[in-house]
C-alpha cells in the first residue's frame, strides 16, 4: 500500500451540497436542495466566468417569458465517483429538459444563465449555442446525459 | 394539425414549413418555422447541449 497525495473526490461531491464551510457562508435555511433557475440572455449581454449573480440586464424579454426564467427540475442528487488513487468526478445535471413554453422572443439570444434562487441569485455556469429567436413557439434545453464525462456541471480532479 | 402563431392557432395546410438543425460540438440544435405569406408566425428551437462544463481542481504540494 502507498499513500497519494490527491483532493478526495468525496469532497468534490460534498463541495456540491455545501457541506464544508472554509469561511463566512450564508446561513442555510434547510437542508434540502435549493431552488435553481435558468434565464435566457440576449446575443449582446455578456454573462460569463465573472458573472456572480443573476441580472435582469440584457436578459430576453417577451410574451410569456418571465424575468428570472424558469425553474430548473432537480431530481438528481450531485455524484462522485472515484477513478483512480488521485482522480475524480463530482457531477450533476438537471433532472429534465429546461422548457419555455408557447414563448415569443423576438431579440436573438444565445445564453442561458444558471443560478441559484435560494442563495440570492448567485450565478453557477453560463451554457451558450446558437442564436435563437422564438415566435409563438416552445425553446427548449435538452440536457446531456447525467455522468462523469457529459454531466453538466463537473469538478474533478486527474 | 394546428400550429400555435402569432395569430392564434392555424390549421398547418395554411402554412409553408421549415426545419432545420445545428449539429456541432457544442450542441445539437433543431428548429421549425411556420410561414404565412412570407411572415413568420411560429418558430420553436430545441437545444440539446452536448458540452459539460468541468472545473479542474488539485491539491497543492505541501513543502
Amino acid at each position: 500500500m502507498a499513500n497519494t497525495q490527491s483532493l478526495c473526490t468525496s469532497f468534490l461531491g460534498e463541495l456540491m451540497t455545501a457541506t464544508h464551510n472554509f469561511g463566512a457562508s450564508p446561513i442555510r435555511a434547510a437542508s434540502t436542495a435549493d431552488t435553481f433557475k435558468a434565464a435566457l440572455y440576449i446575443t449582446t449581454a455578456t454573462v460569463n466566468a465573472s458573472t456572480t449573480v443573476y441580472s435582469a440586464s440584457n436578459e430576453v424579454n417577451g410574451t410569456n417569458y418571465t424575468a428570472g426564467g424558469v425553474t430548473v427540475t432537480n431530481g438528481n442528487i450531485p455524484n462522485a465517483t472515484n477513478s483512480s488513487a488521485t482522480a475524480g468526478v463530482a457531477y450533476w445535471t438537471p433532472s429534465a429538459s429546461i422548457v419555455y413554453s408557447n414563448v415569443t422572443l423576438s431579440t436573438a439570444f444565445d445564453s442561458v444563465l444558471i443560478y441559484n434562487s435560494t442563495q440570492s441569485n448567485k450565478a453557477v455556469a453560463v451554457y451558450t449555442f446558437t442564436s435563437q429567436v422564438i415566435s409563438a413557439g416552445d425553446f427548449s434545453l435538452t440536457m446531456p446525459t447525467n455522468s462523469t464525462t457529459t454531466a453538466l456541471v463537473r469538478l474533478s480532479t486527474t | 394539425m394546428l400550429v400555435n402563431t402569432i395569430h392564434g392557432e392555424m390549421d398547418d395546410s395554411l402554412l409553408v414549413k421549415k426545419e432545420g438543425s445545428i449539429d456541432n460540438d457544442n450542441e445539437f440544435t433543431t428548429w421549425v418555422e411556420y410561414w404565412l405569406d412570407g411572415e413568420l408566425v411560429h418558430r420553436s428551437a430545441h437545444v440539446t447541449l452536448k458540452t459539460s462544463l468541468f472545473t479542474q481542481l488539485e491539491a497543492a504540494e505541501i513543502g
